[in-house]
């Protein structure tokens, strides 16, 4: 397996190696690196003149780490998720990128100011949050009185029906607390206290026997459209697939959003290391992440990206309101944190499973 | 002995004349030495012939299975980047409280290993054992790249004082020897005080026994169902005509070719409150709008899911041993004398017993193992103990615990598979 | 086809048909009347129905139309545990489960009877087919020739009054089942059991046979006592299915008192006792048993007709000889001869005129 990786690596790079401006990326595939091939790539090449070659992986962590270990990296640039920039950017795997380098936003607002809480790190810059939200079904409720908060997902007197929860203590313990009234900045010290947990549990208690919970990301789209449930916590790109594509009723509320990030990261050896950082910076700048919501419905990690989101590819849909990082879905959300999850992962998991088999 | 060769009666002769001696051949060699030999030579080569499916076997099955099941009861993650704190430990009495020297290896220990840039696997090995520690060890490490001034004590709690807790350094010392227990322990609600006794695991974290007992409980009564529903599906296969039973057969065999993940979409719709048999059952009248029954995303999700998904399992093995059961067998226990449950019971019944034996015994392994389907359908109540080892090996990548979980699932089957040997004989299983 | 020398008819067939598909008839109108303590084999080719009765009165299969007696009584509604008949089946059906003595101990078992009173019998049975020593053994563990004796042992156990036998011999090898036919005899005789025996062996069925039913589609075609089944056959299907048979195709040429003449399609008169065969010109088969072909003319009766047959072959077998002939068009015609001192040697190429007894040549239906 592993030299099978090295082998095809090696050989990729001497394919690439006879060309000189150019440069690898390593993304995810489907219909997410088509967003980055349309919103990056292209104005990339037409100002630069540097070719970009996509290279698809099932998750582009997997052959950074095998080309690091075997000492030949090809690629120049990986799209990676939060917790392996860190994991990879501690064991030194990565090149540190000087936050200052990036370009500013348009109103001249400095780059580490118009990221997103997060979305910079020593080794990686973020390009697009995504996050985990709220979603309900607007015929369920009359009108006027639908659910607005995340406090109203857990008020099943109000709002009578089935609520849709992920299976995991990572995107339930933090809703309890918001909807508990803890700020979503305070949401990690909250928990990292014993009676923080205690006061989660407690929240959750309260709607156990309503919670329909789920396991797979097309599950609560399946489970709000089949009427399972009233509301459910949903990805955002599932859940507006389903209400731009499909037309389905249904609603966002961001408050308590929890969001997710993808970085782009460049290894350490990389074989075109500046037009590699020219591309990083290119990518992240406040058009193109704007642009690429075009495409898909995740969020650039830039603040001033979000009033130059226009619309939807099918050219109606006005997408503002539909990214997880516009000023709304913004100010209550609560942005993942990978170096808390290392340190309670396993013990906030057993205790969740224990109290779902109490009765 | 060259005459004796060139004549082949002296070897008849040898042998007919001492009535104890040993035979030989025609060349005078012993007769047990040439057969070895030649028999030898056989077995070389029946050797060779096996000889890929081993390594085969070897290198896809047990190797990696092996390596897994060490990665339980060994984990060199502390050992191995510590080796100074580590050696004071070995040096050194539980219980010692830690001096200066201690502390001077430990900041050695945390200098380097933030050098070599390992210490995210220090904090993860102590992680396991006491939460919280893994930021501990990398955001010292950060702050480490200085380098420390004696006295270490007091340096290090400047850098956090998370240092001074003496379960740290109860737990540091049981990581420092790669080999440990511990992991067991956590499979069975165990965990170590800062004395290092073995105690109960907080009531609000307790959560593994529970599993076990639950899968194996579950496995068990899905074990009944699938013999229940399959032993007349079974009999009605093997006495069909062969036109009629393999369409049946087909139905049977109809889950093993539909994707899991299809089954298990098209169960969420049967099954779901606002699914097709809540909706007939409103229709017919038999519960109301109001009292739509839950039957899935919880335990009955699982055991409907399951049961389904392992039928086949039960029919295929009962199916192919009703099929050699002589339709006689039944006809004279009845002239004899015998009423139709009674030749069941008697003279049916006991000739399936390979066949549900081999059933039973595949159906509850797989059972046992099973996660996905409990996953999507089995909601709270429905999980199992293989969700845990699955949550362990790609969640928390914690493959120790996974490792030590899944060897007390597979001891526990071997147990089992022991227990079947003892009371049916495992020479009396017939898989098809 | 009621037999008059069993009147009081311990099983009894009336008018009894059966079909499977109800389309076509695998059993056609049959009566039977079975006496107590006789042994009665049902004999014919696969297919022929004889299986089909078997299983009727068994009670596995229900008749179609018609009605089955045992003992005077209509069984036609009674499950077979009930009828309380003995059975053993062709592959035995010893339950591979249970000892030789669990096999036996079953049908006392469900019959509720006492354990001591079981042991007795257990022992009485097994003793009776020499099989004592073997209580504990399992049926996998016994030889062919062991398993039909408990076999026929667990049939026997609980003393029925009558016992079925579907082909119980049919796996032995040729030494064993004839030792085996003498057994089965002898035990009939001895216990006065009624028995009721399937076979499609002619040589089996007359051996053990008191009375022998040919079955062929679906139909008795004769019942008769063995002796008289092999030398006076009613049709031509029993005469050539039972024992060794030339058959030779003709027309009635005259009645002469009790025989006809009959002249052969090739060629030639010959001489032969009239079986259901009423007017001249009237078509044929003339049946004459080889042992009964006579070529030296001093056997023969005086004015017997003889035709011409050509020596093709023959075949020294030790105790007989055995000559194939060419005899009015057929080159099947076999004749024997005791091979005994001064029987005349005959050579291939040989012309001989052969003849017989007109009661030895059955003039029958045309095939």
């Amino acid at each position: 397996m592993k030299t099978t990786l090295i082998l095809s690596t090696a050989l990729t790079g001497m394919a690439f190696a006879a060309s000189a401006q150019e440069v690898n990326v390593v993304s995810w595939g489907g219909a997410y690196e088509m967003s980055q091939v349309e919103a990056y790539n292209k104005p990339f090449t037409a100002e630069t003149g540097i070719r970009v070659n996509m290279i698809a992986a099932d998750n582009p962590a997997t052959p950074l780490k095998a080309q690091v270990e075997a000492g030949n990296v090809t690629a120049d640039v990986f799209d990676v998720e939060v917790s392996d920039a860190i994991r990879l950017c501690d064991e030194g795997a990565l090149v540190e990128i000087d936050h200052a380098s990036l370009p500013a936003a348009p109103d001249g607002t400095p780059a580490v100011d118009d990221f997103v809480e997060g979305a910079l790190l020593d080794c990686a810059v973020a390009n697009i949050v995504w996050g985990t939200v709220i979603s309900f079904d607007t015929t369920k409720f009359p009108e006027g009185a639908q659910p607005q908060t995340a406090a109203d997902f857990f008020d099943t007197e109000a709002f009578p029906g089935k609520r849709g929860l992920p299976r995991n203590p990572k995107r339930t313990l933090y809703l309890a607390l918001i909807a508990d009234g803890v700020p979503a900045a305070e949401i990690y010290d909250v928990l990292g206290t014993d009676e923080g947990v205690e006061r989660a549990f407690a929240k959750l208690d309260t709607i156990k026997s309503d919670v329909v919970w789920w396991e797979a990301g097309a599950q609560p789209v399946q489970l709000l459209a089949d009427g399972e449930v009233t509301m459910t916590t949903v990805y955002n790109g599932r859940i507006f697939d389903a209400m731009v594509a499909e037309n389905k009723p249904f609603e966002v509320i961001w408050d308590g959003q929890y969001m997710d990030m993808d970085m782009f990261v460049i290894p350490k050896d990389a074989p075109n290391m500046d037009a590699a950082l020219q591309y990083l910076k290119f990518a992240t700048d406040t058009q193109r992440l704007a642009d690429q919501a075009k495409y898909i419905a995740y969020g650039p990690a830039r603040r001033s990206s979000a009033a130059l989101v226009g619309l939807y590819q099918d050219g109606v849909t006005e997408m503002a309101p539909h990214m997880p990082t516009s000023p709304e879905a913004l100010e209550n959300a609560v942005m993942d944190n990978p170096e808390f999850w290392a340190d309670h992962d396993t013990e906030l998991t057993e205790r969740f499973n224990a109290w779902l088999a109490s009765s | 002995m060259a005459n004796v060769a060139l004549d082949p009666h002296a070897a008849i002769a040898t042998t007919a004349s001492g009535v104890g001696a040993a035979l030989t051949t025609a060349d005078g060699k012993p007769l047990a030495r040439a057969l070895a030999r030649s028999q030898r030579r056989a077995r070389r080569r029946a050797f060779f012939l096996v000889l890929p499916l081993l390594a085969f076997i070897l290198i896809t099955f047990v190797i990696p299975i092996g390596q897994m099941l060490q990665r339980s009861f060994y984990n060199d993650g502390f050992s191995r980047n510590m080796p100074e704190v580590s050696a004071w430990f070995a040096s050194t009495e539980r219980g010692t409280d830690p001096d200066e020297a201690a502390w001077a290896a430990l900041a050695a220990d945390l200098t380097a290993a933030a050098e070599a840039r390992t210490i995210g696997m220090v904090g993860t090995r102590i992680n396991y054992d006491l939460s919280g520690a893994r930021s501990l060890f990398t955001s010292t490490g950060r702050s480490l790249r200085g380098g420390l001034e004696p006295p270490y004590r007091e340096a290090l709690l400047e850098i956090n004082e998370g240092w001074d807790n003496p379960m740290l350094w109860s737990v540091m010392r049981e990581a420092s020897r790669p080999y440990t227990a511990n992991f067991y322990l956590a499979a069975v609600d165990r965990t170590r005080d800062e004395d290092g006794r073995i105690q109960q695991v907080d009531e609000r974290q307790q959560v593994y026994v529970m599993l076990f007992m639950r899968t194996f409980w579950l496995s068990l009564l899905i074990t009944g169902l699938t013999f229940l529903l399959g032993f007349p599906i079974a009999h009605l296969l093997a006495t069909l005509p062969m036109r009629k039973s393999n369409l049946l057969m087909i139905l049977v065999l109809l889950p093993f070719w539909t994707s899991l993940l299809v089954r298990t979409t098209s169960w969420m719709v049967l099954l779901q409150q606002q699914g097709v048999v809540n909706d007939v059952l409103v229709w017919l009248g038999v519960i109301g709008n109001d009292q739509r029954l839950q039957m899935i995303y919880n335990q009955t999700g699982t055991i409907i899911a399951m049961t389904h998904i392992l039928l086949p399992f039960m029919v295929l093995p009962l199916y192919s041993v009703m099929r050699t059961i002589n339709p006689s067998y039944v006809r004279a226990a009845r002239s004899l004398g015998a009423t139709s449950w009674t030749a069941f019971r008697r003279i049916y019944f006991p000739q399936t017993l390979p066949g549900l034996g081999a059933g039973a015994l595949l159906v509850f392994i797989l059972a046992v193992g099973y996660y996905i389907t409990p996953a999507l359908v089995g909601g709270s109540s429905g999980q199992l103990i293989s969700n845990m080892i699955a949550m362990h090996m790609t969640s928390t990548l914690n493959w120790s615990m996974a490792a030590a979980l899944a060897a007390l699932l597979l001891a526990s089957v071997l147990v089992l598979y022991w227990l079947y040997d003892r009371l049916v004989g495992i020479d009396n299983l017939k898989l098809g | 086809m009621l037999d008059d020398r069993h009147g009081d008819a311990f099983v009894a067939f009336e008018h009894v048909q059966k079909s499977y598909d109800g389309q076509t008839l695998v059993v056609k109108d049959l009566n039977l009347s079975i006496g107590k303590g006789e042994f009665l084999t049902m004999l014919g080719p696969s297919g022929s129905g004889k299986t089909t009765c078997l299983m009727m009165l068994a009670g596995f299969e229900t008749a179609t139309h018609g009605e089955i007696r045992l003992a005077g009584r209509p069984i036609n509604q009674v499950p077979p545990h009930k009828r309380g008949i003995g059975m053993v089946f062709q592959n035995y059906a010893l339950f591979p489960h249970m000892t030789v003595g669990e096999n036996l101990s079953f049908p006392l078992e469900v019959r509720g009877m006492g354990k001591s009173e079981r042991e007795a019998r257990i022992k009485r049975a097994l003793d009776m087919v020499q099989m004592g020593a073997f209580i504990n053994r399992r049926p996998a563990q016994l030889s062919g020739g062991q398993q039909q004796r408990i076999a026929l042992a667990r049939a026997l156990v609980f003393d029925p009054e009558l016992v079925l036998m579907d082909e119980p011999l049919g796996a032995l090898d040729k030494q064993l089942r004839e030792h085996m036919q003498f057994e089965i005899k002898h035990l009939h005789e001895r216990l006065g059991i009624t028995v009721v025996y399937v076979t499609h062996d002619q040589g089996e069925a007359l051996t053990m046979s008191d009375r022998i039913a040919v079955f062929n589609d679906g139909r008795i075609q004769q019942l008769a006592p063995p002796a008289a089944l092999y030398e006076r056959p009613e049709n031509s299907f029993v005469a050539s299915f039972i024992g060794e048979n030339n058959a030779l195709p003709g027309v009635i040429e005259e009645f002469e008192g009790d025989k006809a003449l009959v002249r052969l399609d090739g060629g030639g008169v010959i001489d032969a006792t009239p079986v259901n065969i009423r007017e001249k010109g009237q078509r044929t088969t003339v049946s004459i048993r080889p042992e009964r072909v006579e070529f030296k003319p001093e056997m023969m009766p005086p004015g017997a007709h003889t035709i011409e047959a050509k020596v093709l072959e023959v075949i020294y077998m030790g105790d007989i000889l055995r000559a194939r002939l060419a005899v009015a068009g057929s080159d099947n015609f076999v004749m024997k001869m005791r091979n005994t001192i001064g029987q005349t040697r005959l050579d291939p190429g040989q012309t001989i005129r052969i003849g017989w007894h007109p009661q030895d040549a059955r003039a029958l239906d045309p095939v």
